[in-house]
C-alpha cells in the first residue's frame, strides 16, 4: 500500500509538520502547546525516518528502530515535561511561558 | 687595627626605630623615651672610642698621614660585574669628626627632648623619628660610595619631613614639611643628574676610588665639555647643587626658615648641627676632585656661600620670630663653611677646608646650644616673638650663660671656639679672594649684630609682664645645655689643623693676627651697636627702623623670595605649563580611557537584551541561524 505513494509526499508532509510545530513552539505561550508542538517536530522526524528506511534501505531496520527509540522517549518527556508543568501551575498558578521566570535573577 | 665595631653605630639607632617605631603603641611613653635615649648613648660613646682609636691610635700610616679605611662593605645591590652599590663604613677625619658631630648633638637633643617634649602626644613617635634620623645621618656620613651616600641623604629629607610635620594638625606645619621635602627633592634632581654623570664618566660610585689623588679617575670627564665647561665640572655642579638645597644655599634657602615649624629639639638637631651641613660634608668628601679637576665649581661653590651668607645675615636681623633668626643664621653660618671649602686649596694650601670642618664642628655645637636655649626660652614663655619677650635673666639664670657663651661663641670672640674656626675661614678668604673676604668680614659684623640683638632682646631689654612667671627649665633640659656649653668654650682648642685636613697630613696654624684682631673688632662693632640699641627699652630700634623705610620691610620680608617663588610656581609654571597638561591629561588621556569604558559599557547594556530568558527568543534565533547555516551551506555545495 505504501508503495504507491512517491517519497516526496512524505517529506512534504513532514515538512508542514515540523514547521507547524516550529511556528507553535514560538508563537504560542501556553506551556502545554508548546510541549504539543515539539511532539509534532518530533513526529515530522519520525515520519522521515521511516520514510527514508522504506525507500532508501528497504532491507535495513535502522530507521524504524530509531522512530521507535524517539516515540518511548517522547512520551517519557512528555511525562515529565507535563509533571513539570503542573508543579509550575501549582506553584505560580500561571503556565504562561513569558511569565516563567523566577530562575532568571 | 679593627673598627668593624663602627658599623654598629648607625645600626642601633635603627634598631631603636625599629622597635619604638613598630611596638610604639604598647610601650609607655618613658620607655621609648629611654630606649631611644639609651641607643643613641651607646653610640656617642661608640663614636667617641672610634675617633680616639682613629685619631690617636690606629688611624695614622706610617708617615704620619691619616687613611682612608673601609672598615665594614657588602655589595648591597649587585647589577651587572661592574655595576653595584655597595654599603659599608668609610673611616676618614672628617667621617669620624662627623660621626662625633652626630652622636653628641643627637644624643643632647634626645636627653632635652625627655624634658621638652614630656606630656606631648606621640611622644614615641617622636622618639622614633629621632632615632631613624640619627640612623640616617650617620648612614649619610659613613658612607663609602656616592650611591649609597644618596640613598641616607634622601632617607635625611624624609625624616626631616616627618619631623617638621610632627605637628601635623597645624596647617602651618604641614605646609612647612611639603616646603622643605619639595624644595629638597628638587635639588635632590640635580644630585641625582650629577651622580649618574660623574659616574658615567668614571664607571664607580667608589670614593675611595674617586677621590684617590694618584688614581687616573679623579682627572676622568675633564676632557669632554659642554657649554665652555668640562663634563665633570657641570657633574660637579650638579652634585653641589643637591648640597645646596639640603644646606639651604641661596637660592634654595626657602625651605629652612619655614622647618622651624618643627619642635625646636628638631630644628637644633637636624636643621642647626647635622643634616643641613651635609652639603657641605658632600663637598667636603669630593673635595680632591673639586679642588685638583674642576676649579670652576669649586669657584661656583665659593660664590653661593659667600652670598648666601651675606643675603642670610641680612635677612636675620630684622626678624622677630627668634627660631626664625636661628634659622638664618644658620644659613649664613653654612654659608662661611661652604666659601671656605670654595676658597680652599689641596693639601698644603688647604686651610680652608680644615676650616670649613673645624667650623662645622663648632658651628654644629654652639648652634645646636642656640637652638637647644631657645627651647627652652619658648617652653618657658609660650612664645616665639621677640617682641614679647624680655628681661628673661632673672628668671633664667642657667639659659643665661649658656646662651652668651653660645654667642660668644657664634660672634667670633676668642677664647669661645667660633673664633678660631672662623679666623681660619676668614685667613683662607683672604688668600684667595678679596671680594669674599670683605663680605665675609661684613657678615662677621652682622653676625655679630643680629645675635646680640636676639640676646638683649630676649634677657635684657624691658621688664616684660608675663601671665605665667617663667621659670628655669627642668635639669633633663638644661644638662644638655650646659655640656653643649662647655664644648663651645673648649672646642677651639682642638688642633684641628692637626686632625682634619683635605690629604690627611697636618697642617700647622697660628692665629693670624692682622686678620683676627680686625674680626674681632668688627663683632664688638656689632655687638656694642646692638648694646647701645636693645640692652636699654628705647624708641632708637624703631627711629632706625623708620628711616631705612622701603628697605628695611624689603629685608623683613625676606627680599621677597616667597612671593617670588610662588609667582613662578604658582603663574607661571603652574598656569603655562601645570594647567594645560592637567587639561591634556584629564580630557585626552583620561577622555580616551572614559571612551573606551563608554563604548563598553553601552555595547553591553545593548547585548544584555540578548540574555532575555525567554525560551521563545532563543528557539527562534537559534531556528533562523540553523535556517541561515543549511541556505549557505546549500548554496555553497551546489556551486
Amino acid at each position: 500500500m505504501i508503495e504507491g505513494i512517491p517519497l516526496h509526499y512524505f517529506l512534504v508532509l513532514s515538512t508542514l509538520m515540523f514547521f507547524i510545530g516550529v511556528y507553535g513552539f514560538i508563537v504560542r505561550k501556553n506551556l502545554i502547546t508548546i510541549l504539543m508542538s515539539i511532539e509534532l517536530i518530533l513526529n515530522s522526524v519520525n515520519i522521515n525516518f521511516v520514510a527514508f528506511n522504506k525507500f532508501l534501505y528497504p532491507d535495513q531496520l535502522q530507521g524504524m528502530f530509531f522512530t521507535i527509540f524517539v516515540v518511548a522517549i517522547a512520551a517519557a518527556e512528555a511525562s515529565v515535561a507535563i509533571a513539570i508543568i503542573i508543579n509550575i501551575y501549582r506553584r505560580i498558578g500561571n503556565i504562561n511561558v513569558e511569565e516563567i521566570a523566577e530562575l532568571k535573577h | 687595627m679593627d673598627f668593624s665595631y663602627s658599623v654598629l653605630i648607625p645600626l642601633i639607632p635603627l634598631f631603636a626605630f625599629l622597635i619604638i617605631g613598630l611596638g610604639g603603641n604598647k610601650l609607655k611613653a618613658l620607655a621609648s623615651g629611654l630606649l631611644g635615649t639609651t641607643g643613641l648613648g651607646v653610640s656617642f660613646i661608640l663614636s667617641l672610642y672610634t675617633a680616639y682609636q682613629y685619631f690617636f691610635v690606629f688611624g695614622k700610616s706610617a708617615e704620619g698621614v691619616y687613611q682612608k679605611i673601609v672598615a665594614f662593605d657588602m655589595v648591597w645591590l649587585r647589577f651587572t660585574e661592574t655595576l653595584h652599590i655597595n654599603m659599608g663604613v668609610l673611616l676618614d677625619p672628617i667621617s669620624v669628626m662627623m660621626l662625633v658631630v652626630v652622636t653628641t648633638v643627637s644624643f643632647m637633643v634626645h636627653i632635652y627632648s625627655m624634658g621638652y617634649m614630656k606630656g606631648e602626644v606621640g611622644f614615641e613617635r617622636f622618639f622614633a623619628f629621632l632615632s631613624l634620623f640619627s640612623f640616617s645621618m650617620l648612614g649619610l656620613v659613613l658612607a663609602t660610595n656616592i650611591f649609597q651616600m644618596y640613598m641616607f641623604w634622601e632617607l635625611v629629607g624624609v625624616s626631616s619631613f616627618l619631623l617638621i610635620g610632627f605637628y601635623y594638625q597645624k596647617p602651618s606645619a604641614v605646609a612647612a614639611s611639603k616646603k622643605a621635602f619639595i624644595v629638597t627633592r628638587f635639588a635632590d634632581l640635580g644630585f641625582l643628574i650629577g651622580i649618574l654623570l660623574y659616574s658615567y664618566s668614571t664607571g664607580t660610585f667608589d670614593f675611595g676610588l674617586l677621590t684617590n689623588v694618584d688614581g687616573e679617575l679623579i682627572r676622568k670627564g675633564t676632557e669632554a665639555g659642554f657649554l665652555g665647561l668640562s663634563m665633570l665640572t657641570w657633574s660637579l655642579i650638579l652634585v653641589f647643587m643637591g648640597g645646596a638645597g639640603k644646606s639651604a644655599m641661596f637660592p634654595l634657602h626657602i625651605w629652612l626658615p619655614d622647618a622651624m615649624e618643627g619642635p625646636t629639639p628638631v630644628s637644633a638637631l637636624i636643621h642647626a648641627a647635622t643634616m643641613v651641613v651635609a652639603g657641605v660634608y658632600l663637598v667636603a668628601r669630593l673635595f680632591p676632585v673639586y679642588a685638583l679637576s674642576s676649579p670652576d665649581a669649586l669657584e661656583v661653590v665659593a660664590y653661593i656661600g659667600a652670598f648666601s651668607s651675606l643675603f642670610a645675615a641680612i635677612i636675620a636681623c630684622t626678624q622677630f620670630d627668634i627660631k626664625r633668626v636661628l634659622a638664618f643664621s644658620t644659613m649664613s653660618q653654612i654659608g662661611y663653611m661652604m666659601l671656605a671649602l670654595g676658597v680652599s686649596g689641596y693639601g698644603e694650601h688647604g686651610i680652608g677646608y680644615m676650616a670649613s670642618m673645624f667650623h662645622l664642628f663648632t658651628h654644629a655645637m654652639f648652634k645646636a646650644l642656640l637652638f637647644l636655649a631657645a627651647g627652652a626660652i619658648i617652653h618657658a614663655v609660650h612664645t616665639n616673638d621677640l617682641r614679647e619677650m624680655g628681661g628673661l635673666r632673672k628668671y633664667m639664670p642657667i639659659t643665661h650663660i649658656t646662651f652668651f657663651v653660645a654667642l660668644m661663641a657664634i660672634a667670633g670672640i676668642p677664647p669661645f671656639s667660633g673664633f678660631f674656626s672662623k679666623d681660619e675661614i676668614l685667613v683662607a678668604a683672604f688668600e684667595h679672594n678679596k671680594i669674599i673676604f670683605f663680605s665675609s668680614m661684613l657678615v662677621a659684623g652682622l653676625t655679630a649684630f643680629y645675635m646680640s640683638r636676639l640676646y638683649f632682646s630676649i634677657f635684657w631689654g624691658k621688664n616684660t609682664h608675663y601671665h605665667h612667671t617663667p621659670h628655669e627649665t627642668s635639669p633633663v633640659m638644661y644638662i644638655p645645655l650646659i655640656f653643649l656649653a662647655l664644648v663651645t668654650v673648649f672646642a677651639g682648642f682642638i688642633p684641628f689643623g692637626e686632625l682634619v685636613t683635605s690629604d690627611g697630613k697636618a697642617l700647622h696654624l697660628h692665629i693670624h693676627w692682622n686678620i683676627a684682631i680686625p674680626a674681632v673688632l668688627v663683632a664688638l662693632t656689632g655687638i656694642g651697636v646692638a648694646t647701645a640699641l636693645y640692652m636699654k627699652e628705647s624708641k632708637t630700634p624703631d627711629k632706625v627702623v623708620a628711616s631705612l623705610g622701603g628697605v628695611y620691610k624689603t629685608i623683613l620680608n625676606k627680599f621677597y623670595f616667597d612671593e617670588i617663588y610662588m609667582f613662578v610656581t604658582k603663574k607661571i609654571i603652574f598656569n603655562l605649563i601645570s594647567k594645560p597638561i592637567a587639561w591634556f591629561d584629564r580630557h585626552i588621556v583620561d577622555g580616551t580611557m572614559d571612551g573606551i569604558g563608554w563604548v563598553t559599557t553601552t555595547s553591553s547594556e545593548k547585548m544584555k537584551n540578548f540574555q532575555s530568558g525567554q525560551l521563545q527568543q532563543y528557539a527562534i534565533v537559534f531556528i533562523s541561524g540553523v535556517i541561515a547555516l543549511v541556505l549557505i551551506f546549500s548554496y555553497f555545495s551546489t556551486n
